[in-house]
């Protein structure tokens, strides 16, 4: 029997559909992605999924018991034993001890109890020693993870989570995925996790689903939906540095493929004819020098624009086509980049994959 | 030198500020009783406008009915329309309510300090109830939805919610204070700005202006002055103190 499972979900909001007939089940102890663009609806099925929304139609299966939006007893119940963590970081105005405490002490859990649980959950997201500071002086990065330490510490058998890394730096992510996998290893808890995040769903999830427009367009595992040649699958995923264009052999096992502008890619697989190829952008270096090196790929470029996102900054290079390169708040500023500064990228072959 | 009114202002600002200015017992008795009405005032207010603007905030109304939703939209616009209510109105009505011939004639509450409460209180209900609702929906959503998901009944999130919004409720008092004080056209009229009975430091301003006693008027004025900023030092302390969300 599965733990989770929806039944054709539906949920509209005055007149336009967000949710299209949504069916998927989740096993025990599994680790289940939703991925696809902003405004695909993930957010709104794991509002209904924590009973904060109620679906137009369609039914909800907890643990084989069919939930009841109705009722405040049974909702009260329900999320007793689910745990959700936001995009949007929320913390109540008191300590960090009591914000974790929080759901314990709703359930009317002993002091005891309450002080070694809170302790544990707070060791599982590296924050131990921060019990009394107030949760609204922390940073971004602390902030979510008390969050996380919140959602945890009920051990709850559903674990929600809304793109809980969005805004966090590569460091502070790190932490909430290894908490993630020690608490699904160790507790067996079944997760459902939205994500924007390819990599964290190759890394965390048994199986994905690709949400487009309300809809589920596939489920599989990873492997499964993104080793097959789709548009859709690019797109939803809004993968960046996708290129498309003719691809050549060159006998020394990598192929080269042409992509416009002046611009050869080198990838670590025997591909010919029209190929569609993309690289990460944490796997992109960036130098302001040539660099002498194994990467078959370097680019000369100019910086067309820059996003900030707190400890990482986004930058977007002119090297022929357009490259997103991510990299530190601290190089950038260590490097004094800005806007049409001039720049070289390179990267392996093997950083190149294929859609 | 020629009498501008510049140096005329000017030396009697310099007088007034001068340590040795008479702050004599009528002058005590007039600050004392601004205390005492505003005071009393917004008290009472806080007893009514924070509970109101905790259910408005708390969307008690908002039910799914038509009815109740249109309820609460109408209560709404009120409180917003009449946290601008102009004192002076408030002063009218009061004054004709209390008014010899009017429907509370017989309680002789007219022109004393009881009047000038009245008057005061009818202003700072809307201005506590409008920052209180505020407040709360402010953090209303977000703040019950954490604490249901965590297991909270909706009784406990709804205190999670009021605690929340404590500051919000805080500065709304001491907002109301703030307008009461400084008021004078309403106490005026209800009033009746009677010396050592129903004078406050906005009406004997007033008075003293009129009569041309700018010494006077100005000490008065520095005394209001310094009690206004002493309410917005503490309640930018306040802000201050309080994290942002």
């Amino acid at each position: 029997m599965p733990f989770i499972e929806t039944q054709s979900l539906y949920k509209e909001y005055s007149g336009r559909q967000v949710l299209k007939d949504i069916n998927f089940k989740v096993q025990s102890g599994e680790i289940f992605v939703l991925v696809g663009p902003n405004g695909a609806g993930k957010t709104t099925l794991l509002r209904i999924l924590d009973l904060l929304e109620e679906p137009s139609s369609g039914t909800v299966l907890f643990d084989g018991t069919q939930m009841n939006y109705n009722s405040a007893k049974h909702r009260l119940a329900l999320r007793r034993r689910i745990g959700i963590v936001f995009q949007q970081t929320v913390l109540f105005n008191m300590s960090v001890f009591e914000n974790v405490a929080y759901g314990l002490k709703v359930k009317g859990e002993s002091d005891k109890s309450i002080k070694q649980r809170v302790k544990e959950a707070l060791e599982l997201v590296q924050l131990h020693g921060f019990e009394q500071k107030n949760a609204l002086a922390l940073s971004g990065g602390e902030a979510q993870r008390v969050a996380l330490a919140q959602a945890l510490v009920i051990e709850p058998e559903l674990l929600l989570l809304d793109e809980p890394t969005a805004n966090l730096d590569p460091r502070n992510v790190s932490i909430v995925e290894e908490a993630l996998s020690r608490v699904n290893r160790e507790k067996k808890t079944t997760m459902i996790m939205a994500t924007h995040n390819m990599l964290q769903a190759e890394n965390l999830a048994q199986r994905v689903a690709a949400f487009n427009e309300g809809r589920i367009e596939r489920i599989g595992a990873f492997h499964e939906i993104f080793e097959a040649p789709s548009k859709f699958v690019v797109d939803f995923a809004r993968l960046e540095n996708v290129f498309s264009g003719v691809s050549r052999v060159t006998g020394e096992g990598t192929s080269i493929v042409d992509v416009g502008d002046g611009v050869q890619i080198e990838t670590a697989l025997e591909k010919t004819g029209n190929t569609t190829v993309f690289v990460r952008p944490e796997d992109i270096i960036l130098s302001l020098n040539p660099i002498v090196s194994s990467a078959r790929n370097s680019f000369e470029g100019r910086i067309v624009e820059v996003s900030d996102l707190r400890a990482i900054v986004r930058l977007r290079v002119k090297a022929g086509r357009d490259f997103t390169v991510q990299i530190t708040k601290r190089s950038f500023n260590d490097m004094q980049l800005n806007i049409d500064s001039k720049v070289f990228l390179a990267f392996k072959a093997s950083s190149v994959q294929t859609v | 030198m020629g009498l501008t009114m510049e140096n005329i202002s000017l030396e009697l600002l310099l007088r007034a500020l001068q340590p040795n200015f008479s702050f004599d017992s009528e002058v005590l008795n007039i600050t004392l009783l601004s205390l005492k009405v505003s005071g009393t005032a917004v008290l009472i207010g806080a007893l009514i406008g924070v509970p109101m603007g905790m259910v408005l905030g708390l969307r008690g109304f908002s039910g799914k009915q038509v009815l109740m939703r249109f309820i609460d939209l109408t209560l709404r616009s009120i409180i917003n329309t009449f946290m601008g209510l102009p004192p002076v109105v408030v002063g009218l009505v009061v004054y004709l309510l209390l008014v010899g011939s009017g429907p509370l004639g017989p309680l002789g509450l007219l022109y004393s300090p009881t009047a000038m409460i009245i008057t005061q209180l009818i202003m700072v209900i809307p201005i506590i109830t409008g920052v209180t609702m505020s407040a709360v929906g402010s953090v209303e959503k977000a703040i019950r939805e954490k604490a249901l998901s965590l297991g909270a009944t909706d009784r406990q999130a709804a205190w999670m919610v009021l605690r929340e919004a404590r500051m919000g409720m805080l500065t709304a008092i001491i907002v109301a204070f703030g307008a009461a004080v400084s008021e004078v056209g309403g106490i005026m009229i209800t009033g009746g700005n009677i010396r050592w009975f129903t004078r406050t430091l906005t009406t004997a301003i007033v008075q003293e202006v009129n009569l041309g006693d700018f010494n006077k008027a100005i000490t008065l004025g520095v005394i209001l002055l310094s009690m206004a900023f002493a309410i917005n030092l503490a309640l930018t302390i306040i802000q201050l103190r309080g994290p942002k969300r």
